[in-house]
């Protein structure tokens, strides 16, 4: 206890001498986030100060002392006009302004590194491609662009490092993602920001922004193989390739080139199958049933972990740009016949084939 | 105009009409529903305050040692319950709005006196199951309740919170249904729109919101109840609901919810900064709108509070853009209240000082709005102190000090008494410096990055928690204070007049306190509103005379 408080007293002396009132700025971002922020700090001053100097003066000037008699008026509507339309003319340039930086920082840079977070009751996992597993700690290079792909086991969490200015929620069900390219090395607080239960306060953690060199010795050293690969065992282990074939002839689509691509739906609709609708099809098949299939997959619900589920998201994205082994056909190890194309006749449109223009969404 | 004759014998009024409990309890006079309210919402604030008291303390130390972290995250919860849901909203609608619309708007009553009564019964039976629900297993959702938290994995008492918000919802509803059709039916002769006390546009358009809004986060926090009990999977992603929808639902009502708490405040604000210029408000068209306009557009920035909840880029710029255009309407009020003081005939009197408390802080508050309603800022921001700062500078800043304000304002008029002037004085100063001393701090952790509702922190945000926790303790003396100096006036406080402020406004044309039925005849109104012009040369006739 006494420790403790010894402790605390040096801490305090410590933060009492070196006072901050802004957190460390590691990321492109900071610089941004930032310079909006001391605008609108001035701005704040401007007439918070404006406003009170007024107040005192008028307050002053005014007084029923000295003014005993007070003159009618009504209004003016030069002022009310003036009063309206600076405002709203300063705001806007506010509005565009932060925008500005909002679009800037939802959109990945392409050919970001991907990172995987899972967040639960009270603790963050990450999963590198390459194949390392942390809890609590996130390593990445400084001056690469890093794209956090994050899905939450339990409860709502939120990803939030303050000395890269950005933040976003961790939710069940789906996969979130926000990007920062580190500028600074050090170790800074991550924090989960969105209330969750019990040791909320407790479910923090460090981003330790290192070199690139030393991240990447520390990315590759004692993995046991990449998460692709991981991916891949969950794949067959989970009977996946016994429909999902690298050929046309599987009872599901083929889903070699399907990440990032437009897929067309039996109601006539097309998404993009991103992260969160690659995990919604192995959860819950029959939400998007994809066109020329029948519903017949099982739901993988309450089965497969968050953890193996990212591995199977990283597998199926490597597939799609070469990196990973399409799924063999592999024969139905009770019977040791391979699977049969059920139901040629309900539709006559090849599956998986890519489609016309038209329909496709701009790509990022 | 002023009766200066001395009234020998206590004339009978609404607190002597009739005595005994039963008078009080099965009352249908606005003005003793208002009492029963003050008396309620009085008991919900200290007991919010306490819980307020109990998080500085734990927060004084980086280290969480104060209590356990599940006792922590109750205490944060029943704090922001009860000061939200029984302590702010119903505030100044349900205790200055129920004593004065009658009486501003020259009426015997409400349009619907039991209902009234019924609103109050619904609020207390509301609160005492938010009350059970918190001494029995507590609950630690904190008072957004966000599901699937709130609706899956929270073990404490959810349900009964949420259903004594559920039935809460009621009263309000039921008071704004009773101002809406006052205001709309009951008007004095002459009493036109554009001569009613910008306290009446402003309690209409808060009345609208009441209306319109609290049927959703009725409905919705019965959904979680339903949730929790039946596992529907309306929010729950493993049962194929939708998490994010609940925060829809739930911020399209509880962000009009803050003009709920805000919109009568600007209405005391208005009639408080006329009386004490000796002025009619400046823009007298412009306040009045500008409170309709709050209430239309507050409507449509719910998903401000989502930037970060992955909701599309393109909706987040639409709830930006439209979050600008509400700050413009507050912005006008706050510019039409200082001109008003141009050239009037200032006097420093308590509520006056409660005045410029209040567009001081809430310029402080609204413009760091502005940050939050500023995507890129926000994402940064939300959900740390920043927010946390900028949301008590409204609430605490602006509506409590706005509603102090009124309080002394109108005490002459409720009690017949005076307050102490010295001792509100001493004490308006105390909740300024020390409501400053407390939420300043927060907005500089914020951006530090310290999250909200954490019960413990890394130790550099130390120094500026230690300042925060002392502006507490000061805000509290400021608070306790006109608790008893209100108490003591009762019994000793001076008589008052029927208009010890020399104020416009019907209600200081009847007897302080007002008789029964307020007024012994239907006034008649021939003069525009805030006619202080008028009033001062007819004084200065009878001064001559």
């Amino acid at each position: 206890m006494s420790r403790a408080l010894k402790e605390l007293e040096q801490d305090g002396l410590r933060y009492m001498l070196n006072f901050p009132l802004l957190p460390d700025r590691a990321s492109t971002l900071s610089v941004h986030v930032d310079a909006l922020y001391f605008f609108l700090v001035a701005l704040t001053l401007v007439f918070s100060v404006g406003i009170a100097l007024a107040i005192v003066i008028l307050a002053i000037r005014y007084r029923r002392e000295r003014q005993p008699k007070p003159v009618p008026i009504e209004g003016s509507l030069v002022l009310e006009l003036t009063w309206t339309i600076i405002p709203l003319g300063i705001t806007m340039v506010i509005f565009i302004w932060a925008a500005a930086i909002y679009f800037y920082e939802t959109r990945p840079p392409r050919g970001a590194m991907e990172i995987y977070a899972v967040g639960k009751q009270w603790m963050w996992k990450f999963e590198h491609v390459e194949g390392q597993r942390e809890i609590n700690t996130l390593h990445v290079p400084i001056g690469r662009d890093v794209r956090m792909i994050m899905t939450s086991q339990d409860v709502i969490h939120s990803f939030f490092v303050p000395a890269f200015r950005t933040k976003a929620d961790v939710l069940p069900g789906r996969y979130t993602s926000v990007w920062f390219r580190p500028t600074k090395t050090g170790r800074y607080h991550l924090f989960c920001a969105e209330y969750c239960g019990t040791q909320h306060s407790g479910m923090i953690g460090e981003v330790v922004v290192m070199e690139a060199a030393d991240y990447q010795q520390w990315a590759q050293s004692g993995t046991d193989g990449s998460l692709a690969s991981a991916g891949e065992k969950n794949f067959q282990q989970y009977g996946c390739a016994m429909c999902h074939r690298s050929d046309t002839q599987g009872r599901g689509p083929n889903i070699v080139a399907l990440y990032g691509k437009p897929v067309l739906l039996d109601d006539g609709r097309t998404v993009l199958a991103d992260e969160t609708y690659i995990r919604e099809s192995i959860m819950n098949p029959g939400a998007k049933i994809a066109s020329g299939f029948k519903n017949i997959m099982p739901s993988f619900e309450g089965q497969i972990s968050e953890d193996e589920m990212v591995a199977l998201v990283a597998y199926v994205k490597a597939l799609g740009n070469g990196m990973a082994n399409p799924p063999a056909p592999v024969a139905n190890p009770d019977t040791g016949v391979y699977p049969v194309t059920p139901n040629k006749e309900p539709s006559m449109v090849a599956p998986n084939q890519p489609k016309p223009a038209p329909s496709q969404p701009k790509q990022k | 105009m002023a009766t200066t004759v001395a009234q020998p014998v206590e004339k009978t009024n609404y607190l002597n009409a009739d005595y005994g409990i039963k008078s009080w309890l099965l009352t249908t006079d606005h003005k003793r529903i208002a009492l029963l309210y003050l008396a309620s919402v009085t008991f919900f604030f200290f007991i919010g305050g306490f819980f307020a008291m109990l998080i500085r303390l734990e927060l004084l130390t980086p280290a969480g040692d104060l209590m356990q972290a599940d006792t922590y995250n109750k205490v944060f919860t029943m704090h922001g319950v009860i000061m939200v849901f029984f302590f702010l909203i119903p505030s100044i609608p349900a205790v200055l709005g129920n004593f004065l619309v009658p009486l501003m708007v020259g009426a015997k009553d409400l349009a619907f006196p039991k209902i009234n009564l019924l609103s109050w019964y619904l609020y207390m039976i509301g609160g005492a199951f938010a009350l059970y629900g918190m001494i029995n297993g507590g609950v630690d959702t904190g008072w957004t309740f966000y599901t699937p938290f709130s609706t899956t994995y929270s073990n404490t008492n959810v349900s009964m919170v949420a259903i004594g918000v559920f039935i809460n919802g009621f009263s309000s509803i039921f008071t704004g249904l009773n101002f809406i059709v006052t205001i709309h039916r009951m008007r004095a002769p002459g009493l036109t729109w554009s001569r009613l006390p910008l306290f009446l546009w402003s309690h209409y358009a808060t009345a609208v919101i009441m209306v319109l809004g609290t049927p959703v986060i009725a409905i919705t926090l019965l959904l979680v109840a339903a949730e929790r009990l039946l596992h529907l999977g309306i929010f729950d992603a493993r049962l194929g609901g939708d998490p994010i929808l609940f925060q829809h639902l739930f911020w399209f009502y509880s962000h009009p919810a803050v003009y709920i708490m805000i919109l009568p405040a600007m209405g005391v604000i208005s009639e408080l900064v006329t009386c004490f210029s000796r002025k009619r408000a400046f823009g007298y068209y412009f306040v009045a709108l500008a409170s309709i306009g709050i209430a239309v557009i507050g409507f449509l920035v719910w998903a401000h509070h989502m930037f970060v909840a992955g909701i599309s880029v393109y909706a987040a710029m639409v709830f930006s853009f439209l979050s600008y255009l509400v700050a413009i309407p507050s912005a006008i009020k706050v510019f039409n209240w200082t001109a008003t003081l141009y050239k009037g005939s200032i006097r420093f009197t308590t509520p006056m000082l409660y005045v410029f408390g209040f567009i001081g802080l809430f310029t402080i508050g609204g413009m760091t709005g502005l940050f939050l309603a500023a995507l890129g800022v926000d994402v940064h921001v939300t959900d740390t102190y920043f927010v946390v700062a900028h949301f008590h500078y409204i609430m605490v800043g602006g509506a409590i000090m706005a509603y102090l304000g009124g309080l002394h304002f109108w005490w002459p008029k409720i009690t017949g008494r005076m307050y102490p002037e010295s001792w509100a004085k001493l004490s308006a100063l105390l909740v300024f410096v020390g409501f400053n001393l407390t939420f300043f701090p927060q907005f500089v952790l914020g951006y530090m990055g310290m999250p909200r509702r954490y019960w413990q922190y890394p130790p550099e945000f130390g120094v500026l928690n230690i300042l925060s926790t002392a502006g507490a303790s000061v805000l509290a003396v400021g608070y306790v204070f006109p608790m008893i100096y209100f108490a003591w006036s009762l019994r000793y406080g001076p008589k008052a007049s029927a208009n010890p402020w020399r104020a416009a406004g019907l209600e200081w044309t009847v007897p302080s306190p007002p008789s029964t039925f307020n007024f012994d005849e239907t006034p008649v109104v021939t003069w525009e509103a805030y006619n202080y012009d008028e009033i001062e040369e007819t004084e200065e006739a009878e001064v001559v005379g």
